[in-house]
């Protein structure tokens, strides 16, 4: 094959996509330009979920993160915000500290994965069909059924908590004088 | 035709991402700041899982634990955002530097 891998130059795409979306983050100071990175950081994650055939979690990133905690982010950021201090609303502290701690942690990051001994498949192995549905439903509903019902039980309880925390408070509490 | 990609790329990719999620957790004095940052850990935590899952030997179990890893993103999400909103409500600020009220 003649030029660059194809897989290649999608993979480095879509880590940039990924990490300079994380750079705009961090390094925004508009807490608007803030979400807006991130949903570009989600949507390179959701590529690279491609990219390592995962096509299921790929669409469910897009589903809830870009579909809903983004959304929901958004929301809080305007709800929060006057419009016209939104400017400043991003300011961080701390900056060298903080950056000092994140570099320590890269490095120690980068030298664990080049020691560890990752258990890879032998060459050769078959590995299951790229389509990842199947077998991840038979998974949840078979190894997983009981984290896959404590999910559910934890979902419910977000829903009432969430409504039950950011509900506006009753004006005046009823005095029950109906005796 | 050899495979160029490897684990390690998509684990470089995951540690990067970690480390921005560790900054911005670290340095933002805006609470909503500090749940970004929150998100983009745990989106790098799922792209060392799915690595793993693809390269590694645990066949589909890292999609289901990253799937799982969504869901309680959504779940912290939500009732971060909401716990944000009611101290918004009360002290008319989200800087959490200024949330003291709990200092003895």
């Amino acid at each position: 094959m003649q030029g660059p891998d194809l897989s290649v130059v999608a993979f480095l795409l879509l880590s940039a996509l990924t990490l300079g979306g994380g750079g705009g983050v961090i390094f925004s100071g508009n807490i608007v330009y803030s979400a807006l990175s991130l949903m570009v950081s989600f949507l390179g994650v959701a590529g690279l979920y491609v990219m390592l055939e995962a096509d299921f979690v790929a669409g469910v990133q897009v589903l809830v993160y870009v579909g809903g905690v983004l959304v929901l982010t958004l929301f809080a950021v305007m709800l929060t915000h006057r419009i016209e201090d939104i400017k400043v609303s991003n300011r961080g502290v701390g900056k060298l500290p903080g950056l000092a701690a994140a570099l320590a942690m890269f490095a120690g990051l980068i030298a664990a994965l080049e020691v560890a001994p990752w258990k890879l498949p032998a060459e050769g192995v078959v590995r299951e069909a790229f389509p990842s549905t199947q077998s991840i439903g038979n998974a949840l509903l078979g190894r997983y059924v009981l984290p896959f019902e404590v999910a559910s039980i934890v979902l419910l309880s977000v829903l009432v908590g969430a409504v039950v925390l950011s509900r506006k408070e009753v004006a005046e509490p009823r005095v029950s004088d109906d005796a | 035709m050899p495979e160029a990609l490897g684990l390690h790329h998509f684990l470089l990719v995951g540690a990067a991402l970690f480390c921005m999620g560790l900054y911005c957790v670290l340095t933002r004095r805006n609470a909503i700041g500090i749940l970004m940052g929150v998100e983009l850990v745990l989106n790098a935590a799922n792209v060392n899982y799915i690595a793993f899952s693809r390269y590694g030997v645990g066949g589909v179990d890292g999609q289901v634990f990253s799937i799982f890893v969504i869901m309680l993103a959504a779940a912290e999400a939500a009732i971060g955002l909401a716990i944000v909103l009611g101290i918004y409500r009360r002290s008319g600020s989200i800087d959490v530097s200024q949330m003291t009220s709990l200092r003895g």
